[in-house]
């Protein structure tokens, strides 16, 4: 499957268009200003400053000396406004440390020339088992109405329609509401209760733009849509034994599971092809730009 | 150029697991000599110049908590709902020159008691005799507080004692006796209030009220109508109870003017503490909001208040504010303000706020700026009321903190739970009947208080378990005083649901000490408001007569300062709320001064 669908030739289109690059971080910094001045969602500008800052220059300098040049950034972008947005801590080095893995497990952990976590999904995850004591996710509200989380579920909605991961999300949402009615049903707790965490912003991060992520996702539109439905299972036996940040673990441990074996799955398809028609053809990558590892320099 | 791909693939391996590494390493260079802490007294004497002993049942104090049984729609999550109501605060209500120690109960039919201090290191509770005692009966509520203050100027300290239910206010009848004044006062008739404090903010000579409401005052938590009453956000919430400033017109009778005044929110208040961070001559109100931002009440000549929070920087970001008290921790004759939040591994780490006022923003305009994790007093736990003071009298304020919110089954957690619901919408957050079931599990519990030093020079240094102070019990309410006029500050602690102890302080001889103990005759008698500096070896410290501070409590209304190997300060200056200001030369250090109001 490819992702080059042609969206008409105007600015806005091409702005809107999977091909742009910048699309991504233009949104997901519109919906960072409107919460913090509603809201003063972040910890502190300086911090969520600084979580961009590392995860640029770690991205600019591994970039370089991995490839030679310099990488795109607007990806590193994603990821330090990505931590930025998602740690919470009252101190300023887990904001640096967390943009700093993020990074270079983007360089270091890959498979047959791609990475297999989502940068800031690892990062986030290492750092929650690693230094608890400093650091939570985000875990608040959209102020206290219910109209800033329907515009940011609608914006997101459209935003994923558009670059062609809507299933993804919807697969994640629809899974997690079903199992959420299973848990209400195993632990005997209100079903209001096992739906609310998805309706804070820390999930609409989540759905929209870390389970999306092109380069750590598998390659089928199938396929995509049973490795959301696993996120939530995992996430589902994790929240069963009682583990805070689930989404986060499910995703770090579902998410390079399935791209190993698409990886693999991909490479036995090629090796087929080849040996079939004694021509080269890769079986290509998806090539959407809206998450914070997908890795739009050199690196990928 | 590309490096050798196997040597960058190594390196970039190595610098993985570096980064990786990098916080066990952190923790282990900040954990510094944790695990081989031992209360020790000669340990603690040489090393801190103090040790704090809990001797409350020596002392004859044998009181334990209450916590109140609300309505049975609050079952599944009635020990996190009913978690506050234990609060000490500190009197000498009959003037016999000894503080005594008032201390509320909730629990329905529960006493509150009255500890006289006898003199001889024992307390009796005499609050039956008094009067005192009664105040939790069905359909009346439950106490949460107390604060003193003469607001009669007849020389006998009243006392208001504010709770989930109707406030009270009674008239100290010359230390024999308490004679309830509520109808007469006008006071509002039920009021889930967990934060009140006694200051004259016109500067009248008379005291005034502020009350501030946690729940709506609306709700009565033991015959609910509707269990859609919590806060609509666990950092945005603005549907608690209003606030009320109360002014005193004199002849026992008071006026509601928090509107007219310039107050008018319903954040979910807890804690309050007036002082004047400006040098105005008038105390600015400072309020600490549970699921939500402080409030900076500037006091614009005792005409009107200005909400100035965000413009001053402590109304910005929201968390889950317990506690205000103000302290010099600096000796800079300026006050910082502690407010106290939660911080759990992994989950909630809000960090308290030490907010300092910070001189480099925009001249001339009160600005403060949060330096708890610079000066080490930032994670405490579940962290509910502190208080400022030189526990060592070595010049410098030090600062006990107390932690723990819901201690039952300590192996199981409710936070997995809680944690659903914060995060939740309004919608969800804001009714009861979707909060998950406590079962008897623990939320923040088990938690140990803080008790941090002051170096003088910017760092404070957690000494709580060698010092002496090991309980575990759900601490919520602090107050410091001297009881036996000694020139050494004891500590007083209440718990939810637990017994009140009071931690006997030894301090390591050879630093010296001053107090005071002021009396109005142009200010309100209490004196509540007067600002003393003490100079000494080129600082200078600044405390305040206060009204009531910390989490629902209030510390001795005499001021003490620790002075180091200074056995003869400079100077002391007293601003009084009148704005009399009077000088005392180069007073003898390691007396109690008793001072009346020039005027």
């Amino acid at each position: 499957m490819t992702a080059t669908v042609n969206r008409g030739s105007s600015a806005i289109g091409r702005f809107f268009s999977l091909e742009n690059r910048y699309l991504a971080p233009f949104l997901i910094t519109s919906i960072l200003l409107a919460s913090e001045v509603a809201f003063g969602l972040l910890e502190s500008f300086s911090r969520t400053l600084l979580a961009i800052s590392v995860s640029i220059l770690f991205d600019l300098v591994l970039g370089r000396l991995t490839y030679g040049r310099f990488p795109n950034v607007a990806s590193a972008y994603i990821t330090g406004i990505s931590v930025g947005i998602l740690v919470r801590s009252p101190v300023f080095w887990p904001y640096a440390l967390c943009s700093a893995i993020a990074i270079t497990s983007k360089y270091t952990l890959r498979w047959r020339g791609h990475h297999l976590w989502n940068p800031s999904n690892f990062a986030i995850s290492a750092i929650l088992l690693l230094a608890p004591e400093y650091v939570a996710t985000l875990s608040v509200q959209w102020g206290n109405d219910v109209w800033p989380m329907t515009i940011v579920w609608i914006l997101g909605a459209a935003i994923v329609y558009r670059v062609q991961r809507f299933h993804i999300t919807l697969a994640y949402v629809l899974s997690f509401a079903a199992l959420s009615a299973l848990r209400c049903m195993i632990t005997g707790h209100p079903l209001l209760a096992e739906l609310a965490p998805i309706t804070g912003p820390m999930y609409q991060l989540f759905v929209f733009f870390m389970i999306t992520d092109p380069k750590t996702t598998v390659s089928t539109r199938r396929g995509q849509i049973l490795v959301a439905f696993l996120v939530a299972v995992a996430e589902m036996i994790l929240r069963l034994a009682r583990v805070v940040d689930a989404p986060f673990f499910a995703l770090a441990i579902v998410g390079p599971s399935a791209m190993a074996v698409d990886i693999w799955r991909r490479g036995r398809k090629t090796q087929t092809v080849n040996q079939g028609n004694g021509k080269v053809a890769a079986a290509p990558l998806p090539n959407y730009r809206i998450s914070g590892s997908a890795s739009s320099g050199p690196a990928d | 150029m590309p490096l050798n791909r196997t040597v960058l693939r190594a390196s970039l391996t190595a610098l993985l697991a570096a980064l990786l590494a990098a916080p066990v390493i952190y923790k282990r260079l900040a954990g510094g000599s944790r695990g081989v802490q031992q209360a020790d007294v000669a340990n603690a004497l040489v090393h801190y110049g103090f040790h704090l002993q809990e001797s409350a049942q020596a002392a004859g104090i044998h009181f334990v908590h209450t916590a109140p049984k609300l309505d049975a729609k609050l079952n599944h999550i009635m020990e996190q709902v009913a978690s506050m109501g234990a609060a000490v605060s500190i009197v000498d209500f009959n003037r016999d020159g000894r503080a005594d120690i008032y201390v509320v109960n909730s629990g329905e039919g529960s006493r509150n008691a009255l500890y006289e201090n006898l003199g001889d290191g024992r307390f009796r509770d005499v609050a039956e005799e008094v009067g005192l005692a009664d105040l939790n009966a069905a359909g009346t509520g439950a106490s949460m507080g107390a604060v003193w203050g003469d607001y009669d100027n007849d020389g006998y300290e009243d006392v208001l004692v504010y709770k989930w239910g109707k406030p009270e206010l009674f008239h100290n009848d010359g230390g024999k006796h308490f004679s309830r004044v509520t109808e007469q006062a006008g006071l509002p008739a039920w009021v889930n209030a967990n934060t009140a404090i006694w200051f004259d903010y016109d500067n009248d000579g008379k005291l005034d009220l502020f009350l501030g409401g946690y729940y709506r005052e609306d709700i009565d938590l033991w015959h609910l109508t509707t269990t859609r009453f919590m806060p609509t956000s666990f950092e945005y919430a603005s549907n608690g109870g209003r606030k009320y400033l109360i002014h005193n017109l004199g002849g026992g009778r008071f006026e509601e003017v928090s509107a007219k005044m310039g107050i008018d929110s319903r954040r979910w208040s807890l804690a309050a503490v007036a002082a004047d961070f400006r040098g105005t001559g008038y105390s600015d109100l400072f309020v600490a909001n549970d699921y939500g931002v402080s409030e900076l009440y500037l006091n614009e000549g005792g005409k009107r208040f200005r909400e100035a929070g965000k413009e001053t920087g402590v109304g910005f970001a929201p968390k889950s504010g317990m506690n205000a008290s103000v302290g010099d921790v600096l000796n800079q004759g300026k006050f910082a303000v502690y407010v106290s939040n939660i911080s759990e591994e992994g989950v909630l780490v809000q960090g308290n706020n030490l907010w300092m006022p910070d001189p480099s923003r925009v001249a001339g305009k009160l600005a403060f700026e949060n330096v708890a994790n610079a000066m080490g007093v930032e994670l405490g736990g579940w962290s509910f009321g502190a208080q400022f003071g030189d526990l060592n009298n070595d010049g410098f304020l030090d600062l006990f903190l107390t932690n723990g919110n819901v201690s039952l089954d300590r192996s199981r957690s409710y936070w997995y739970d809680y944690s659903k619901v914060a995060g939740g919408n309004e919608a969800i957050i804001s009714d009861a009947a979707n909060w998950p079931p406590l079962e008897g599990r623990s939320l923040g519990g088990y938690q140990q208080k803080h008790v941090w030093i002051n170096d003088g020079a910017g760092r404070f240094t957690e000494v709580a378990m060698m010092a002496g102070v090991t309980d575990l019990y759900d601490g919520r309410s602090v107050a410091m005083a001297d009881f036996d006029n000694r020139g050494v500050l004891d500590v007083v602690v209440a718990n939810q649901r637990g017994p009140l102890l009071l931690y006997r302080n030894t301090v390591a001889p050879g630093n010296h000490w001053i107090e005071f103990e002021l009396e109005g005759q142009r200010s309100n008698r209490s004196a509540i408001g007067a600002e003393v500096r003490v100079f000494w070896n080129g600082r200078v410290q600044l405390q305040e007569v206060s009204g009531g501070s910390g989490f629902c409590s209030q510390n001795q209304r005499r001021l003490h300062f620790g002075l180091g190997k200074t056995s003869t300060p400079d100077r002391v200056e007293i601003r009084w709320p009148s704005g009399i200001r009077q000088k005392i030369e180069a007073p003898a250090a390691d007396r109690l001064y008793r001072l009346k109001e020039p005027v």
